[in-house]
């Protein structure tokens, strides 16, 4: 770790969640031991399918829920059990944009109003000031001034996640938390939003936790890369290292299933297809999480079926959870697993 | 879905509401409910002007009599205007019936509304005494009420109220459980808004389209309630006109003049209907889903 | 690897003019306007566009799937019949049949109340006029067809019990049980997980080499149309914009939008290179502009773009566009 202070670090991070049923109580083990940090001005992309535990990560993180256990320290600042109160000053330095561009947004509130509510909230601008800080705010995300007065079912998807953004923003956070904040718009308005979130980090400088399953979306954009599967990161590195060279074997798995927008190249690729469905959080697998459906797992039985892989670094930052990492090996899931028919 | 890029002739607000205007206007029941309920409310409010007699003038020289010039629906037994006295009666029930939901809603919304936001055991209690009470019929609870506090109309009101309220109060905390969970309920959280803020700004004005369609159906009921509250002698007190209280007076004379019934019982039922209609109309108008 | 557009007796499904328009509230949308297409044996064709280009909209107008507010106009010759002029009767002799629809949401479009052999049961004995017994048997039949593990065992399950993925495999079972000529799959993969997703086309491609189905296969995803398309047709604001071999589509494109969407795509390894942006909006379809759609964002637009439609022409063997300027990048 440098010696600069970094914006969030979390350690061990657990939640869970209570299943109700009949007999045993059960739990939902969305996000059990995660640990990462984003240093000042990083973006850091948290990648991971259904059942990941991600967007419990980030709701975690902006303390929209509390943690089971683990430590969350904003600028050094530890967070994870503080009361409503507590967490409202510290507001200010976090702040999320939503997924759903269409729910994420109060359809009775004006645009002018949503994107200065926070600033209304925080105390932080007098009344007069506060429009002229909106005016700047709708600039900077590329909307029309005008459109502070219209209602968000009247504009498009892109203009509404701009709006979501002016309002993460307005309150000159030092964490952003993106979850999902492209997937629901169309292909070249995510262009636009991307472009716009990347031009924004560079004149802001913030930091940002972008949550995807987007692969692609995260080369585009991010410094690092941490990668889950069932409540635990199984890879974390450099953007550009993971994607050269992926050292899990799901994480081999999940580029090679992401479909390259370029025929030549999709249709030459040896495809690694997993067998099976990812296993219920409620009762995750016994030691490694990935063995049911890693292809290599005959070669990391019986260590997989028994302990949990922990995060190791290998050299350079770049973390694995992988028996067969840990032992010296370099796994690759595409001879083993069958070539797409 | 597009929208137009350069603004629009008309102000976005004034557009949604020609299209709700339009959709509503598309439904034949609604619209004859909405014009029927409008002419009992302005009849009520303009008694003094449409009765061609006051409640209690008596003529004792045509009792029981039948349709006339004079009388448009006949008299009653003691010779009082029967139309008339069905015009002054629709006051009674107009004010039992809109103001007993409007006490309700008062006190249903918060509080339904704090038992779906806050759950836990808040939400607990009031689910659960909610439920105990929506296990008796609304008449039975506005009847012991009224019984327990005296016959009046203002009594009548609040015990009404207090049977319609239950009803509300689970509407109002299911709306709350579902807008809790939206997005933008969770941004305001994120800007470290407070509760209050938050059920105040967010949480009601979005339940506001609900809440109306509820209340034109829990009028109905309140008005056949105010009805029934009259005729068991609860509610309006004599000579005070109410159209519960003339089924009652008709009951004795059912053999000889039976339109002294139906009249009253026609009102009844043409108020809650048009109110119930307009209630339909409204629901299916404001559902974010209709197309037409 | 690509199947002749055209066998000898004429494409499979030929739709000429096709225009939708709704009649709604607050005026008319004209969703599609003159869309024509062919479809062959054997072939994938995929329908690209992005939200509100009528790509959806077109298919389900084939089969009247559409609400009753939705005007159809065109014809849609297959086999022997119009679709778009034959009585319900036939029409429905069709759906499901010779023709089969696989939605996108494969967690709402299974009933949460019938098993999946119930389900899948039922769509035999009403088309095929199975047994109870023969249906079961074809069910399971089915089932492995499309690779559902321990078929036996599934039949008897609820949708709950399933996941996303096995559900998708379920309804495309159910489309294939009547053997169709054709399956219109619309966004099959959007809701799925990307390892779930690869699965899924693995599928669909394994169904057109061992049954010879043709697919028309609608999405906005491009990685997609690059697996497994054979022909792409690109469409902007319910027009037709280009349509192409799939390698010509991706290696050679010329009308400026299909430019801008395979360049506003982030690609893997293409590092930190800005993606495109495409300026403006989609359009508002409540009137169809006598001009080029796309001309109010067009980097190519002129006083001719700006008050002609631009009709369809062939550039290159098989590659048709409509633009007054088509042609590759000036700036590659």
């Amino acid at each position: 770790m440098s010696a600069v202070e970094a914006t969030l670090e979390v350690v061990d991070l657990v939640k869970h969640f209570p299943v109700r049923g009949v007999g045993a109580r059960q739990v939902v083990h969305a996000v059990d031991g995660v640990s990462f940090s984003i240093a000042p001005g990083e973006l850091l992309g948290l990648v991971g399918e259904s059942g990941s535990g991600k967007s419990t990560v980030a709701n975690c993180v902006l303390r929209l829920l509390e943690p089971t256990s683990g430590s969350l320290k904003l600028k050094g600042r530890e967070i994870a059990h503080l009361s409503r109160r507590e967490m409202r000053p510290l507001r200010r330095e976090l702040h999320m944009v939503f997924q759903d561009p269409y729910s994420s947004l109060d359809p009775r509130m004006s645009c002018g109003q949503i994107v200065a509510e926070p600033l209304a909230v925080q105390r932080l601008l007098p009344r007069r000031e506060i429009d002229r800080k909106v005016d700047e705010l709708f600039d900077q995300v590329g909307l029309r001034a005008e459109l502070r007065h219209r209602y968000p079912h009247e504009l498009s998807g892109g203009q509404r996640q701009r709006v979501g953004l002016a309002r993460a923003l307005s309150v000159s956070p030092t964490l952003l938390v993106a979850d999902e904040p492209v997937s629901a718009l169309d292909v070249s308005v995510q262009a636009s939003i991307l472009n716009l979130l990347r031009d924004l980090q560079e004149e802001l400088g913030f930091s940002c936790l972008f949550i995807t399953h987007d692969l692609a979306t995260v080369e585009y954009l991010c410094d690092r890369v941490a990668v889950m599967y069932l409540g635990k990161i199984v890879e974390l590195a450099a953007t550009a290292e993971l994607f050269a060279a992926p050292k899990h074997p799901y994480t081999q798995a999940l580029l090679s299933a992401a479909a390259v927008p370029d025929p030549e190249v999709q249709r030459s690729r040896t495809r690694v297809v997993l067998e099976g469905d990812i296993p219920s959080p409620i009762d995750p697998p016994s030691g490694c999480r990935f063995r049911t459906r890693c292809p290599l797992e005959p070669r990391s039985a019986p260590a997989s079926h028994e302990t949990e892989p922990p995060l190791l670094d290998v050299g350079g930052g770049h973390h694995v959870a992988c028996h067969l990492v840990a032992a010296g090996e370099a796994p690759t899931v595409a001879d083993t697993a069958a070539a797409a028919s | 879905m597009s929208f137009a890029d350069a603004a629009p002739r008309l102000s976005p607000r004034a557009r949604r509401r020609r299209i709700l205007r339009r959709r509503f206007l598309r439904r034949p029941f609604a619209v004859i409910g909405l014009v029927v309920a409008v002419a009992f409310v302005l009849g009520a409010i303009l008694a003094p002007v449409v009765a061609p007699y006051s409640a209690a003038a008596t003529d004792f020289n045509s009792v029981l009599g039948h349709s006339s010039g004079k009388h448009l629906l006949g008299t009653d037994e003691l010779g009082r205007d029967v139309f008339s006295r069905i015009v002054w009666g629709a006051r009674a029930s107009i004010e039992a019936g809109v103001f007993s939901v409007l006490i309700a809603m008062a006190f249903a919304v918060p509080v339904g509304v704090v038992a779906g936001y806050y759950r836990g055991w808040p939400d607990t209690v009031i689910a659960r005494a909610t439920d105990v009470l929506l296990a008796f019929p609304f008449l039975i609870l506005a009847i012991g009420l009224s019984a327990i506090l005296g016959p009046s109309l203002t009594n009548a009101m609040l015990a009404l109220g207090f049977g319609v309220a239950p009803q509300l109060i689970r509407v109002a905390r299911g709306e709350a459980l579902a807008l809790r969970e939206e997005d933008y309920v969770r941004a305001a959280i994120a800007n470290g808004a407070g509760d209050i803020r938050i059920m105040a700004r967010h949480v009601i004005p979005n339940m506001i389209p609900t809440l109306i369609v509820q209340a034109t159906v829990a009028i109905p009921a309140a008005i056949i309630g105010e009805a029934v509250l009259s005729f068991l002698g609860l509610g309006v007190q004599p000579p005070t006109p109410s159209w519960g209280v003339m089924l009652a007076d008709a009951q004795s004379y059912l053999t000889q003049a039976p339109r002294l019934a139906i009249y009253p019982g026609v009102a009844i039922f043409l108020c809650s209907l048009s109110f119930n209609l307009l209630g339909d109309g409204l629901r299916d108008v404001l559902d974010p889903r209709t197309t037409r | 690897m690509s199947a002749l557009a055209e066998t000898a007796a004429g494409p499979l499904l030929a739709v000429e003019d096709l225009s939708v328009r709704f009649d709604t509230d607050d005026g008319s949308v004209h969703a599609v306007d003159r869309l024509s297409f062919e479809l062959g044996a054997g072939e994938v064709l995929a329908v690209v566009g992005e939200s509100g280009c009528g790509k959806s909209v077109s298919f389900m107008s084939l089969l009247r799937l559409l609400p009753e507010t939705a005007v159809v106009t065109g014809r849609a010759q297959f086999g022997g019949t119009d679709l778009l002029a034959a009585p319900l009767s036939r029409l429905r002799r069709i759906r499901g049949r010779e023709i089969a629809f696989v939605f996108q949401e494969p967690m709402t479009s299974l009933n949460p109340s019938f098993t999946i052999g119930n389900q899948v049961g039922e769509v035999l004995r009403r088309h095929l006029g199975l047994s109870r017994a023969e249906a079961r048997r074809r069910t399971i039949e089915l089932l492995d067809l499309v690779r559902i593990p321990a078929p036996e065992r599934r039949v008897r399950e609820y949708p709950h019990q399933l996941s996303g993925g096995m559900r998708q495999r379920v309804m495309i079972a159910m489309a294939l049980a009547c053997d169709p000529k054709i399956l219109i799959a619309d966004e099959p993969t959007t809701a799925l997980d990307v390892t779930i997703q690869a699965g899924i086309l693995d599928l669909m491609r394994d169904i057109r080499e061992r049954l010879g189905t043709s697919i028309v296969l609608i999405t906005h995803n491009l990685g997609v149309v690059a697996d497994l398309a054979d022909r792409v047709i690109v469409m902007y604001a319910g027009r037709k914009a280009e349509e192409a071999p799939v390698h010509d589509l991706f290696a050679r494109p010329q009308h400026p939008y299909t430019i801008g969407l395979l360049g506003a795509v982030p690609r893997p390894g293409a590092g930190a290179q800005r993606l495109r942006e495409i300026p403006g909006r989609v359009p508002s379809l409540a009137e169809l502009p006598a001009a080029c759609a796309f001309a109010p964002r067009c980097p190519r637009a002129d006083d001719l773009t700006r008050s002609q439609v631009p009709e369809l022409r062939e550039v290159a063997p098989g590659h048709r566009v409509a633009c007054f300027h088509p042609g590759p990048e000036a700036d590659a």
